[in-house]
């Protein structure tokens, strides 16, 4: 494989990496504050990008259209969080993974209804659509970069709210003990309910910017929610540095392996084997590498501080 | 006793079924109820893990697929007795069982959660490259197994697969009352005070894990035998969600639970899917209202209540 690939293939690992990171952000500090797994994560991804569209073809400018889905997007968090979620901070979490897992069928099945079961695309807002000259013979997309760009100055910003600010020392204090924080007298509830809407805008935000490259189809959130998983139990559950990490090692892991491990084999097997292992363990992967992280250190690699298991 | 009533009921019914069926429905009842049984079979093996060993497994479909697949490539590849295959997946279950449990039992809670469903999605991924047998569309059997003559009689699958159901049933029941189903009960109050006391908890616990990963690997044989078609997405991880479902739906922990879950499930998929199109809209608020309100599941609408 030539180098020039090669780049190509680790910017859009990168890529998948900060999408990942959004998506996983959320779950991470929802999971670490609140002790609650959110199946549902997944759904508000795939909302924030039908929402895009949605919105984008009413205005017709990509701006307007994020901003309307991001609020919208929050909004049917907060009333889920009203309506089901809330009840079960309490809830074992079989309890959990079932009632979001219901969530998930019930806006799966809606989002079909609403829009129909045949992938939508949208194009980029016009001056980041198009590609620019990486090397002689080779254009990337602009919007790709942008996401990257995006992505890492959004995992800036949430770096700084976690550690410099008020709130998000109360959220590290959260993930390391969240009841000793309510007893100390900080109103637990509503800082679950500020978490758990901006998770779900962030995750929504991740849908937003990618529903340009990628197609908008129900369901599109679930394969993707499950590689966030991964993402958070690798870096450790509660832990945005990790999160970081893990999601960047995850996303590079997979599109490199999808775009390599084939040729990989073929030095050591014949084409045909090497063919039908290939893609199967690229798909993979990621999975292995999370058990074999797991084997080693069954908190991930950056546990939260102080966490009790 | 009494916890067994409701699952003695359900089979004394279950057996009647294709003579009922003869009156009302014909062979689609007796393929649904075949379906329903079959799941009920793998859901009891998952009940080992959530009720007795208090493991929520969320890959338990990956067993399904190993039973299945080991069946369709047999068959495809000319192997076609019914004692050869279970012999083979027997074999394979409880190596896989014995790798990936003995790496998820380091862990617990939601960690285990997750990394029994990743290798249920390592399997998933495996089944969907075998593309010499289908890939991801799965793989047709143009002949199901031969055991002896048995499945050529009339409702003969029918009637292996409820014997199936009620042995493994009363087997699982009879284990749990048994010091080995004990010690994992109390290891599920509080393992350290099992571990004190001088038990090896993860022992025992790898050994339900593997009888479990066999149970459910048996009824994917069955399934690949009912269905006489195997494909990747029956080790996907909605099918794990639905065997959870099956399992909180009947009643974890309860003797009956498991059975009732798998009737009611399949009935409820079955007459939603009749009444609309977009049945999932039914049943996802049905699912979030059953965890919210109704403790217990089905089966504790049979016990006595207790003031």
């Amino acid at each position: 494989m030539s180098s020039t690939l090669l780049l190509i293939q680790l910017l859009n690992g990168i890529q998948l990496g900060v999408l990942l990171f959004l998506i996983a952000a959320g779950l991470t500090l929802v999971f670490g504050v609140m002790g609650f797994i959110n199946l549902a994560h997944g759904v508000q991804y795939m909302i924030g990008a039908y929402l895009t569209v949605w919105f984008y073809g009413m205005t017709g400018h990509f701006g307007a259209a994020l901003v309307l889905a991001l609020l919208a997007a929050l909004a049917l968090a907060l009333f889920l969080e009203f309506a089901v979620f809330r009840h079960l901070y309490d809830r074992d979490h079989l309890d959990q993974v079932l009632a979001t897992f219901g969530v998930i069928l019930f806006l799966n099945q809606a989002v079909k209804v609403i829009w129909g079961p045949v992938p939508l695309v949208i194009s980029p807002p016009e001056f980041l659509a198009g590609t620019f000259r990486l090397t002689e013979n080779l254009n990337y997309s602009i919007w790709r970069i942008a996401i990257i760009v995006i992505g890492l100055a959004i995992a800036a910003l949430l770096w700084f709210l976690v550690t410099k600010t008020r709130i998000g020392m109360l959220v590290r204090a959260g993930a390391s003990n969240a009841e000793m924080v309510g007893a100390l007298g900080v109103d637990i509830r509503r800082l679950f309910m500020i978490v758990f809407g901006f998770g779900a805008m962030l995750a929504g935000f991740a849908g937003s910017i990618a529903a340009p490259i990628y197609s908008v189809e129900p369901g599109m959130g679930d394969g993707l929610l499950i590689t966030a998983f991964v993402v958070i139990v690798i870096g450790g559950i509660g832990s945005i540095r990790g999160t970081f990490i893990a999601a960047l090692l995850v996303g590079l892991v997979d599109t490199l392996g999808r775009s390599t491990i084939t040729d990989i084999l073929k030095l050591f097997l014949e084409p045909s084997a090497a063919n039908q292992i290939g893609p199967a363990l690229a798909s993979m992967a990621i999975y292995i590498l999370m058990a074999a992280v797991l084997f080693f250190r069954p908190e991930g690699l950056f546990p939260a501080q102080g966490r009790r298991a | 006793m009494r916890a067994a009533i409701p699952a003695l009921i359900a089979f004394v019914f279950l057996a009647a079924m294709p003579l009922l069926a003869e009156f009302w429905g014909g062979s689609y009842v007796t393929g649904l109820v075949m379906r329903a049984m079959i799941l009920a079979i793998a859901a009891l093996s998952l009940d080992l893990l959530i009720g007795t060993c208090g493991l929520v497994s969320f890959g338990h479909a990956a067993f399904l697929g190993i039973g299945a697949y080991t069946t369709g490539i047999a068959i495809t590849e000319g192997t076609t007795d019914l004692a050869t295959i279970l012999g083979i997946t027997i074999a394979i279950s409880v190596l896989f069982a014995l790798v990936t449990g003995a790496i998820s039992l380091r862990t617990h809670g939601v960690t285990f959660i997750m990394i029994t469903l990743a290798f249920g999605q390592m399997l998933f991924f495996t089944f969907s490259a075998l593309s010499a047998y289908g890939g991801d569309d799965g793989l047709t059997l143009w002949e199901g197994a031969h055991a002896y003559g048995a499945f050529e009689f009339e409702h003969g699958l029918f009637y292996i697969i409820l014997g199936m159901l009620i042995t493994i049933w009363f087997l699982l029941g009879c284990l749990r009352e048994a010091r080995f189903g004990r010690v994992l009960l109390a290891a599920k109050e509080n393992s350290t005070r099992m571990e004190t006391l001088g038990y090896g908890v993860f022992g025992y616990r790898l050994t339900a894990y593997v009888i479990a990963g066999v149970i459910a690997a048996l009824a994917g044989v069955l399934i690949a035998n009912e269905a006489e078609f195997v494909s990747p997405a029956l080790s996907a991880w909605q099918r794990s969600g639905d065997l959870i479902i099956i399992v909180v739906l009947g009643g974890m922990g309860r003797r009956s639970g498991p059975v009732l879950g798998a009737l009611a499930f399949v009935g409820l998929e079955e007459s939603l899917s009749s009444l609309t199109h977009d049945w999932r809209l039914i049943f996802g608020p049905l699912l979030i209202f059953i965890v919210l309100f109704a403790k217990g599941g089905l089966a504790s609408l049979f016990e006595r209540r207790q003031a």
